[in-house]
Parts: C-alpha cells; structure tokens; sequence
C-alpha cells in the first residue's frame, strides 16, 4: 500500500483555495499567456470542435501523489452524481463525439465506473480509463483488468520513473512495486501487446522541478528499460510537463523553485504547440456538473467563458463547437518545448 | 549572495556573442548539432557532458547539464556513475603518469 499524506484540503493548506493558487501566478513578474497567445494568430485562442469528453467523476484517490493537480486523496468527498453522470453520458449519445476520457482522482473508484465504461462502449465510442496502476491490486478492484480488457478500454497509466526511487519519491512509498506487478498483469491480458487493440500508454512527468525531455527519445529508452528489467511491454509513452498548480505548486514553493521553474516554461514557449492544444478539442466536465476547457482549468475553477454554458445539464453541442478558450498563467504548461497536452 | 559565480549570470552567456557575433553563431551552431540525437542519444550526449562538466569543474556547465540530465531521462543513480567515469579518469591520468616517472627514474638510476 502506497504512503498516503492529507491533501491540501485536509490541511487547511492555502493552496487548497484556487484563487490564491491563480494570484500567485499572476504575481510573478512575467510574460503574461495572454500576450504570448496574442503573438500567434489565435486571438483569441478558440475551440475547433469537441474530440473528447473527458469526464472528472471524483477526486479520491487511494494514493496522494506530491504533484498532484487534483489534490486527490482518499480524504476527498467530490463524487460525481447519478444526475450528472446521466447527463454525461446523454450528452455524448446525442453527439458524435469519438471519445470519452474518465478521469479523477482514481476514477474507478466511482461506485458506478463499470457502468460509465459498459455505457460509453454500447455508444462505441473510444473509452480512456486514467488509471494509476496501483488500485488494480486492491482486493476491491481486482476485476479491472479483465474487465477494461473486455471492453477495449485504451488504458493511459502513470509512471514517472522506470527506476523504483524516483516513482516511489512522486507517488508514495511501495506504489513502483504495485506499479510493475499491474503493467505485467496488464500485458498477460495483451495490453500493449502489437495485435490486440489494447492500448497501454504510459504517462511520465518529471520528478522534480524540471521539463521532460524529448519523448520519441524517452520512448525507445523506456522500452528497452522496461523490457530488459521487467519484461514489460506498451505501446506510448507520454512525456508530461508538471503543472504549476496545487500540489506541485505547492513542492515549487517549498522547494524555492517556483520563479525559476515559471521562467524555464515562458522562457520555453513554443508558438508551434497553439494549434494543437488539447483544450481546443476537449470538453472537461466536473465531479458537479461544471464545464471547462481542460481539466487543468477544471482544478483552478476556471469555468466557460460567458457565452458558453456553464454545466453538462445545459450544455448544447452549437454553444461549445467554437467557444473562446479560458486561458491563465499556467497554460505555460502546455506550450513549452514540444507542447505538453 | 555575492559569488564569483552567479548562477542567474549563465542567462548571459549569450552576451559574450556581442563583439563576435560570427565566432560566436559557428560555436553555437556546432554545439547545437552536437547535442543532437544522432548515433549517440541525447541522454547518453547529457550524461557524458555532465562527467566532462566535473572534469573541467565548470558550475554553470554541472548546473546546466544536471539539469538536462534529468529532462533527458537519467536518474541520480545513473548520473553519479558519470561522474564516477570522470573521476576514475581524472585519478588514472595522474596515475598512469606514474609510468613518466618510473621512465625517468630508471633513465637517472644505476
């Protein structure tokens, strides 16, 4: 079992109240985002369509990863309702959005994740589960594998390190171990196995105050790594950039790195990463209903803008197709080097 | 704090390029492909860049290149090798040398 830590909420923390979180960013004396967008031909930045519904259905997590964006933790309460999850999934049935991405805190820790599985399927639509690897080996949760292998889910899993010292430093003490027995568990069912049409891909962000490296070149050295010390195979590598929100603004801070690490991100803004922004394809929608245009802004409550409606409840198709994108401080994240979304 | 080496002053490294402007694009230019990913990758480049950085005891190079190191994949573990390479190299060059001496001492001995 993975060593848990409160969340930010459970401290009182002040990080845990979103808008110090944002006057903070703000208050660096930086390039604003702004006028970095602004220097593209995006003015303002918009959306060109709806490729995802990505779905928060609760922030508890059975571990507590120091860079969480979440702040997830098995101390949060946020579920996402019977009412909003119908409302999901009515939404999607009366689009032809191709997929639907569940995410939380652990998402399968919904009392309903089977269900929202099993129903996005019958839609054929594609079905992300973000999975943490660790809740597969909870006694409660056994069943995922075979179950997420029977309905094709597309399985995006995170792993910081292929090396046991730095995952273990990120996600809790033990979660590394967990971690591999899950993946080789994963590949005996085929997943990311050549052949199968079950995608494991992995997610790698940087464990300390620093940018990901180039991920083609990380790739080839992840699998060599993982195959010849864990006979563990997958089909993509993600190279992620950390945040600067939450808990891993919370490590910036503390840490001293904060001004440094903010600079390194506008320093490496890439005019090039704009077009291709998740945000510009994806709805966000939260544990309560409310929408966003990722799941970054989701975790600062940085809502729709004002034309756009703010809830799955209400949400019309034509309102979201070409919203105008709500930007802060810390789309930074995803703009620097080779884009990051 | 006053030190006579500044970390924030390796954000003016591109100043030295001012009154040689030339000299200093061809540098950059050459270093640039040299870090590239080629028959080395840029994780091996950054690892065998960082033991040269202590071999040369350059601050801002084991700033920049421990840094680069992590970004490129490498982890502590396999960094402190690095350096191990270099110091093992460091120490063998002076000792090899012993041979220089045994040479001269031989010559000067009956």
């Amino acid at each position: 079992m993975a060593k848990i830590i409160p969340t930010l909420v459970k401290q009182g923390h002040q990080l845990s109240k979103t808008e110090t979180q944002r006057q903070i960013l703000e208050d660096l004396p930086l390039r604003l985002f702004t006028e970095a967008v602004a220097s593209t031909s995006h003015r303002p930045l918009r959306a060109t369509g709806i490729e995802v519904l990505q779905i928060n259905v609760g922030k508890r997590c059975n571990q507590t990863c120091q860079h969480c964006h979440v702040d997830a933790g098995p101390d949060r309460k946020e579920v996402m309702t019977r009412e909003v999850l119908d409302a999901c999934l009515n939404f999607l049935a009366q689009t032809d959005i191709p997929t639907l991405d569940i995410t939380g805190g652990a998402p399968e820790m919904h009392p309903h994740f089977r269900e929202i599985v099993e129903r996005g399927s019958d839609l054929n639509r594609h079905v992300i589960d973000r999975c943490n690897l660790t809740i597969t080996r909870l006694p409660n949760y056994s069943y995922l594998p075979e179950f997420l292998a029977r309905h094709g889910v597309e399985i995006i899993a995170s792993l910081p390190s292929y090396a046991p010292k730095q995952t273990d430093a990120q996600r809790g003490e033990g979660v590394f171990e967990d971690s591999i027995l899950a993946l080789q568990h994963l590949n005996q069912l085929g997943y990311g196995k050549e052949g199968t049409g079950l995608l494991l891909n992995l997610v790698t962000n940087p464990v300390g105050a620093f940018l990901p490296g180039n991920q083609k070149s990380l790739e080839v050295e992840w699998k060599r790594q993982l195959k010849g010390r864990y006979n563990i195979e997958f089909n993509n590598l993600y190279a992620i950039t950390n945040m600067p929100i939450s808990r891993y603004l919370d490590f910036l801070i503390r840490s001293d790195n904060l001004e440094a690490y903010m600079e390194k991100l506008v320093n490496a803004f890439n005019p090039a990463t704009v077009d291709g922004l998740m945000c510009r394809t994806m709805l966000s929608v939260g544990w309560d209903g409310k929408l966003y245009d990722c799941d970054f802004n989701q975790m600062l409550k940085l809502g729709l803008g004002p034309k756009s409606p703010k809830t799955i409840l209400e949400a019309k198709l034509e309102e979201l197709m070409n919203r105008i994108i709500q930007i802060g401080q810390h789309c930074f994240g995803c703009t620097a080097g080779l884009g990051s979304s | 704090m006053d030190t006579y080496y500044n970390p924030k002053d390796l954000a003016h490294f591109p100043d030295v390029g001012e009154e040689a402007p030339e000299l200093w694009n061809k540098w950059l230019d050459w270093y640039n492909a040299v870090f590239a990913e080629g028959a080395l990758s840029e994780r091996e480049k950054a690892l065998i860049a960082l033991a040269v950085a202590h071999t040369v005891q350059c601050p801002y190079c084991i700033d920049a290149y421990s840094t680069a190191c992590l970004e490129k994949g490498s982890d502590l573990e396999q960094m402190t090798e690095a350096i191990h390479v270099a110091a093992a190299i460091r120490g063998g060059s002076s000792l090899v040398h012993g041979v220089q001496m045994r040479n001269h001492v031989h010559k000067l001995s009956m």
